[in-house]
């Protein structure tokens, strides 16, 4: 049984502050607070806790309330030589968790979703419910974590979540590369950081042990014109999610400017993205699973996944 | 009501209609195949299956959904019968579903890096028809000679090499599944981020009660250019379970870090003649990938933290035959159990790794109290215990001293801040164990997850959420397999 211990104070605070009555929404520093559509202006807004609760470096997990910025929670593990799969745009945890948006290394740092191994969120009812399990390896009932990540707080409002910590790389190297079709980068690397290509340049994160990442370097010089530089390049504000190849041809279907994510898909983009067309079945299922979860819709009111 | 079609007998109606839609060598109603089919690898007996159905496309697979419907039967998925915990067994005379005709790699797509396979393509045969690409998939489940891909997304399977690529929802990108109404639904795709819930992730793990995958997206991963496998020797379990805490903990994530204790290395010496030693109390099996120069400083590494642990040897195997070797060792353990004694029961838990040694000793303790003789094999890199009890039931009142082992043990996991099960599900064989896990909270959410998918309860009933926590279950459940213990 998930009892509840005295440490966990600030969780029945926060489920108290929710409450089971009227619509109600979660505020973090509103860094995607764009998402989902509108929220119903009657909603009524609390923030989540915060907090590191538990950090054990040699378990690779980590305890962190909600409200906790993802600096923090970074700073935190850098001292330990590691980071989690959230991406840090000057957000909280739980925001990063309710968007479900990948880091830009997400080749190197795995996925947001795959990184939440437990959640505790606060439901429609106003109870706290733990999905998941504490530990790296779990098939113990059905995946809650997975459905709440990227539910933008519309099936429950996130308390507090373990994640899985990754170490970083004894070495990171930003390279540039000129005259080069970014598909080469990506298959003449073995695990990158990150690929990334703006139509013209493409940039390369190429991490591991120094070793390593000098045999991968002169690798890439075989291939391209090739400079390091300090970091990847400014992202345009829009995100459009494609697959790999779809990135790869994203030149063909903008005259704006992007910088597309090679070997993932993801593109940042200056145009807004075509809107996706769900598929009509699973769209029923997401409806259905919503009604189940927040029969009143009182949870963030107005938003929705995937709008 | 019949379920044998003879001259003199009226056809079941069931029966009828799924002939109809298949055809009659594809729908078995005989005794021979429905016995095959109420058993998985488990210790659990009493499934009872109806009808065996062999779809070949996701069209028949929407018959047999609507069919089953109409007639007021459930359906339980089914693809090798590998499975640990009954998640295939067939619980009140349903339509089970069988994936072993669609077995057909449908495309290898390397440029976005993922295969389209049919659900009853085998582990291995995908990672070999990959193997002339470069690419391999990773979860590598220890059944994996003979275990599907269907199944694997249903448990979410795991294997020695999970540790450095993550479990199965780390490799699906896509799955195309018919629900229990007959519908199909698309959930993910080759695109890396999916805007809206992630139904994809929800459904990996389901065990079969949230619908059937009929097409499934995976991941291939590249083949690693080098590679380093070392064999470390330990006086004492607490020994190696402490490198396996070191190594994690100085940020080396080795592609695999398996412990087997003396019990299981000497049957196994006896079996394969792997190499390894027999006079260790424990040996750590680690294995890292990547470059040259990066295997060479982590391999050193681990021998360093080994040795600082008072390893007794370090090994490092010389050659792909003598790696291929101690994988062999290790794939092949539970086979090597066979002449240890007739029947074995493999528990699986997690803990976190610091406790490892601890609870290593408890489950010495209690099944030494329970006289029951216990090896263990473990992915000691996630924490992921496999404790195997080994006995003959044969003998009066063993099974019963088994069952209370194996209770104490999960009860002493969950205690160390552990989970029910790391890779091989809940099915039957845990969901009395659910409520020591989760608050009725908890489980009341994972049935309305259930319900968002199977509102009516008709895939694989009666598995995973304990009696009181799922929904509805339909009343064909009265016929409770026997061995289901709790």
């Amino acid at each position: 049984m998930s009892t509840l211990t005295s440490t966990d104070r600030a969780l029945h605070d926060f489920a108290a502050q929710v409450g089971a009555e009227d619509p109600i929404a979660v505020e973090g520093n509103r860094t995607r607070w764009h998402l989902g559509g509108p929220l119903d202006e009657l909603a009524r807004l609390v923030e989540a806790p915060t907090g590191i609760v538990d950090y054990q470096p040699s378990e690779m997990v980590v305890t962190v309330r909600a409200g906790t910025t993802v600096a923090e929670l970074h700073e935190t593990l850098a001292a330990a030589g590691q980071t989690s799969a959230l991406p840090d745009r000057g957000g909280t945890v739980g925001g990063a968790v309710a968007v479900g948006e990948n880091r830009l290394d997400r080749l190197g740092r795995g996925s947001a979703r795959d990184a939440v191994l437990q959640v505790r969120y606060v439901s429609a009812e106003g109870e706290i419910v733990t999905g998941g399990g504490p530990v790296v390896k779990n098939v113990s009932g059905f995946n809650l974590p997975k459905l709440i990540v990227g539910s933008l707080g519309t099936l429950g409002l996130i308390a507090e979540v373990v994640l899985r910590t990754n170490p970083l790389p004894p070495v990171q190297r930003w390279i540039r590369a000129e005259r080069v079709d970014p598909r080469d980068i990506r298959d003449a690397l073995l695990r990158p950081g990150a690929v990334l290509w703006d139509g013209t340049s493409s940039w390369a994160l190429v991490e591991g042990h120094e070793v390593d990442v000098d045999a991968e370097v002169d690798k890439l010089a075989t291939l391209a014109d090739i400079a390091d530089v300090d970091g990847p390049p400014e992202l345009p504000p829009h995100r459009w999610f494609l697959s790999p190849q779809g990135a790869a041809h994203v030149d063909t279907m903008t005259d704006g400017a992007f910088i597309a994510s090679i070997g993932v898909g993801t593109v940042w983009a200056e145009e807004p993205p075509q809107p996706a067309e769900p598929d009509p079945v699973a769209a029923q299922i997401a409806e259905r699973t919503k009604r189940l979860f927040d029969p009143s819709g009182r949870l963030n009111p107005g938003r929705r996944a995937g709008a | 009501m019949p379920l044998f079609r003879s001259t003199r007998e009226p056809i079941d109606p069931l029966v009828a209609d799924l002939t109809a839609a298949l055809d009659a060598d594809r729908v078995r109603a005989d005794g021979a195949q429905r016995s095959l089919a109420a058993h998985d690898a488990s210790v659990f007996d009493g499934g009872i299956a109806g009808p065996v159905c062999f779809p070949e496309t996701t069209e028949e697979v929407q018959a047999i959904m609507r069919i089953a419907e109409q007639h007021g039967s459930a359906v339980v998925p089914r693809g090798a019968g590998t499975g640990l915990a009954g998640g295939a067994i067939p619980l009140g005379r349903p339509v089970v579903v069988s994936t072993g005709r669609m077995n057909k790699v449908l495309s290898v797509d390397t440029d976005n890096r993922i295969a389209w396979v049919q659900p009853g393509v085998i582990n291995l045969d995908l990672s070999k028809k990959l193997r002339p690409k470069g690419f391999h998939f990773a979860p590598d489940p220890s059944s994996q000679q003979v275990c599907t891909l269907g199944g694997n997304v249903a448990n979410n399977s795991g294997g020695p090499h999970c540790l450095a690529y993550g479990v199965t929802d780390a490799h699906v990108v896509s799955l195309e599944v018919v629900l229990p109404d007959g519908q199909v639904a698309v959930l993910g795709g080759a695109e890396d981020e999916t805007p809206g819930l992630d139904l994809r992730g929800a459904f990996v793990g389901s065990e079969g009660t949230l619908g059937i995958a009929t097409k499934i997206g995976v991941r291939i991963t590249p083949n690693a250019p080098a590679v380093r496998t070392l064999l470390l020797s330990f006086a004492t379990v607490r020994d190696a379970a402490q490198t396996v805490s070191d190594i994690i903990a100085a940020g080396v994530v080795p592609a695999a870090l398996e412990v087997m204790d003396q019990r299981m290395t000497v049957a196994v010496e006896n079996y394969v003649a792997a190499g390894y030693p027999t006079d260790a109390a424990a040996v750590l099996l680690a294995e890292v990938e990547g470059l040259d120069g990066g295997v060479e400083i982590d391999a050193a590494r681990i021998e360093e933290l080994g040795r600082a642990n008072s390893a007794t040897d370090v090994r490092l195997a010389g050659s792909e035959k003598e790696r291929a070797a101690l994988w062999k060792g290790r794939k092949t353990a539970f086979g090597a159990v066979a002449q240890i004694a007739p029947d074995y029961y493999l528990h699986d838990t997690v803990v976190p790794r610091a406790r490892l040694a601890d609870i290593l000793e408890q489950i010495y303790e209690i099944t030494d109290r329970h006289e029951v003789t216990v090896m263990n094999v473990f992915h000691a890199g996630d924490g992921n215990l496999h404790p195997l009890l080994v006995f003959d039931a044969r003998e009066q009142g063993t099974l019963e001293r088994v069952h209370a082992a194996g209770a104490e043990i999960l009860r002493a996991s969950l205690a160390a801040g552990g989970v029910l099960s790391g890779e091989h599900g809940i099915g039957v064989e845990k969901q009395a164990y659910m409520d020591e896990l989760f608050s009725p909270a908890d489980l009341d959410h994972q049935n309305r997850l259930r319900q968002a998918f199977d509102p009516a309860c008709r895939a694989n009933p009666g598995k995973v959420l304990p009696m009181g926590h799922s929904c509805a279950d339909i009343q064909a459940l009265r016929e409770m397999p026997t061995g289901v213990w709790g």
